[in-house]
């Protein structure tokens, strides 16, 4: 495209860039509010969570119902969403994950099964044609081109999730005893704290996380019982990619990959954007197992 | 050795045919008819209101006494949108529940992976879907509408209305590959030029980068062959970056899988779709129609969509030529069906074309209104020029193969 802008005009055009630019940013931000729940729960607790892509779901459809239900747009994307995936989160954490820490294999096993009866169970209680809700705020010019003010507000949550997230495990005691349980449990058992009930939270504060992100991109990819596929895999490689560290981790490699990913999407096409991010990710793997902070930014958080 | 693997095979398999044959003079067995359509899975949208419609087709029948004095057995199998178990279960259909007919596949590809499966086990097969056209199998029958039906149409239409600088966006399989070239074509030929065709797997969710390409473009329209749950968000993210008021579109797939009612009016009205079957067409079969499925499965049913549509016609149209035929022997219900078979379907008359195995009948131009979808303009009884271009099965008996576009 930038050569077809060189024929009008003999130069790139700054307002295509900087809407691109913005594509970019949105394109790391999303990637990085879908996997910080999962980061969460796979960094932490070491729970491969293959339901995390119908958390985000249900996430959605919590925020659909309760904005069909006259509640505030903002105030069911924001807060409702949240609060019931983070109590679905729990309860499974009660009902399934707690017999399974330490064993791998069986949680993955176990929470495809949940998430293939997540689809189910969606698609029996809200049937497959729900009707979304559209993108609030509307659109604005950037030079010659448009694009949606939501965009921004996506930008805006992650941004906000991640500091928030940062400074809770940073300078409160519940980050602490979350930090200081997951380093060893033992440990911190003999010192008074509860781990069965830190890991509970923490499952749930993932979950929370998942079905925030979830509500926050419902009005631009819409909503319906398999929407999780499309997220879980970018999640994981996500989380891979960026190694133990859950902040930044999750920042670097969501860097990485969405830029790879929309710059080689605008230049080429979106098949080869897909592959980019693939290939990438093929790569970073491939030269640092342990992912981004496995060698780079070791003692972030 | 005189009785190689493939012999053996041959009269085992003629034998347990001449088997079933002979059952069937009890008039107590049912005849078995398989659809084969995604029921979970990111194609669901498109898949329930066809075994709906499969379902409705199959009780009228049996209502009215069934075929040959035999009553009809449905079995229905759901792929999950997944290709191995479309091979699966065309080979449990045909093997296992030995039915008279399959219908169903959904998309071009599900069809490529069950054609060639039910052709080696010689069972009739229905393709009901609108599609890229260019099949040419004396196994199979289409009764969807393709591109000389529908593109040929709404093309100059919208050119017309908008303008001749299009921006074509489809889904990366052989449907949206197929059918954007049939768009360039009928465009060039309108005097109009194709400024990108770009394509999308099915699983993307982010259509950022495109449509800032699109801006930077400049078309006069876009148009789209979309496909599946996770691409609507195409729509919402072009609306949420207020392009609809600015650039309108065009669409071969939209409305197919109810869009227009998941997204919201500002999102979607104004586009311009072209098909054989809207809900809201005014006729007497097809008035009755709608409210005999809205008795079966309800009145708050979202929309009888294009596909239950052409599954609907197809079950009737093979369940003609059974009767005409007075058998449900594969070559001689192929052969009552080559005679030209014809019905009076909601959508209006419906004739199967014999060299193509595909149907001549009417389509219509519609305009996306509120959650509705309003009728503009009527072409009646269109023929499959597209697939007639290349294809005589009455002369090559033997062709096996899709034909595609080239440009």
């Amino acid at each position: 495209m930038a050569e077809a802008s060189g024929r009008d005009h003999g130069n790139v055009k700054v307002d295509l860039v900087a809407l691109l630019a913005i594509q970019v940013v949105y394109a790391v931000a999303s990637l990085a509010l879908i996997s910080i729940g999962l980061a969460i729960i796979f960094g932490m607790m070491r729970v491969i969570n293959l339901a995390h892509g119908e958390f985000l779901m249900l996430g959605g459809y919590a925020a659909i119902v309760a904005a069909s239900h006259g509640i505030s747009i903002w105030l069911s994307i924001l807060v409702v969403a949240p609060i019931v995936v983070g109590v679905i989160g729990i309860i499974v954490e009660r009902t399934i994950i707690r017999f399974l820490y330490g064993r791998m294999i069986d949680t993955m096993l176990a929470t495809w099964g949940l998430s293939l009866f997540l689809v189910g169970l969606t698609t029996a209680i809200f049937g497959n044609t729900t009707v979304g809700i559209s993108a609030p705020l509307g659109s604005i010019e950037i030079g010659a081109y448009r694009t949606s003010v939501y965009t921004l507000f996506v930008i805006a949550v992650a941004v906000v999730v991640l500091g928030v997230i940062f400074a809770v495990m940073r300078w409160t005691r519940l980050g602490l005893i979350a930090r200081g349980t997951m380093q060893n449990a033992n440990m911190a058992a003999a010192l008074g704290v509860n781990p069965p009930r830190v890991y509970a939270v923490t499952f749930g504060i993932g979950a929370a996380l998942s079905g925030l992100a979830g509500a926050v991109l419902a009005p631009v990819s819409g909503v319906f019982p398999t929407i999780g596929v499309a997220y879980v895999a970018k999640s994981f490689i996500t989380v891979i990619g960026g190694g133990a560290a859950i902040i930044s981790g999750t920042v670097s490699a969501s860097a990485l990959f969405g830029t790879v990913n929309q710059i080689a999407t605008f230049i080429t096409t979106p098949v080869f954007g897909e592959v980019a991010l693939l290939a990438a990710a093929i790569v970073l793997i491939r030269l640092l197992p342990q992912g981004i902070t496995g060698r780079f930014f070791r003692r972030g958080l | 050795m005189s009785i190689n693997r493939r012999t053996f095979l041959q009269s085992a398999a003629v034998t347990a045919a001449t088997g079933m044959f002979s059952s069937i003079t009890w008039a107590d067995t049912p005849i078995g008819v398989a659809g084969i359509h995604d029921l979970s899975g990111g194609l669901d949208i498109y898949g329930k209101p066809m075994v709906d419609a499969l379902t409705l087709a199959v009780e009228e029948a049996n209502a009215a006494g069934g075929l040959l004095g035999r009553q009809i057995k449905l079995i229905n199998y759901d792929p999950q949108s997944n290709m191995q178990l479309y091979t699966q279960f065309a080979q449990q259909a045909a093997l296992k529940d030995k039915v008279a007919v399959v219908h169903g596949g959904i998309t071009s590809a599900s069809r490529e992976v069950i054609r060639p499966v039910l052709d080696r086990f010689k069972t009739l097969y229905f393709y009901n879907t609108q599609y890229e056209g260019g099949v040419c199998d004396r196994d199979q029958f289409d009764t969807g509408v393709t591109p000389a039906q529908t593109v040929e149409k709404l093309v100059p239409y919208a050119m017309k209305k908008w303008g001749k600088k299009v921006y074509v966006v489809a889904a990366d399989y052989n449907y949206g590959q197929i059918t954007s070239q049939w768009v360039k074509k009928y465009v060039l030929e309108n005097g109009g030029e194709v400024s990108s065709i770009d394509y999308f797997p099915l699983d993307v969710t982010n259509f950022g980068p495109t449509i800032s390409k699109i801006q930077a473009a400049k078309p006069d329209f876009v148009w789209s062959a979309l496909v599946g749950g996770a691409h609507i968000s195409f729509y919402r993210q072009w609306a949420a970056a207020g392009m609809r008021a600015s650039i309108p579109m065009a669409s071969t797939t939209f409305a197919v899988g109810n869009e227009h009612i998941v997204l919201s009016p500002q999102e979607c009205n104004g586009m311009l779709i072209c098909y054989n079957y809207f809900q809201d067409l005014k006729n007497p079969v097809n008035e009755a129609f709608v409210a005999n499925f809205h008795k079966r499965f309800g009145a708050d049913y979202p929309n009888i969509t294009e596909l239950a549509m052409g599954t609907y016609q197809g079950f009737r149209l093979w369940a003609e030529a059974v009767k005409k035929a007075g058998s449900i022997d594969r070559m001689k219900v192929i052969e009552a069906l080559e005679t030209g078979i014809s019905i009076d379907a909601p959508s209006g008359k419906v004739t199967i074309d014999p060299p193509t195995h595909h149907c001549v009948l009417d389509v219509h131009i519609a305009e996306v209104s509120d959650k509705k979808l309003k009728v503009l303009e009527d072409f009646v009884q269109q023929k499959p020029a597209d697939t007639a271009a290349v294809c005589n099965l009455i002369k090559n008996p033997t062709d096996n193969q899709q034909y595609v576009i080239k440009i």
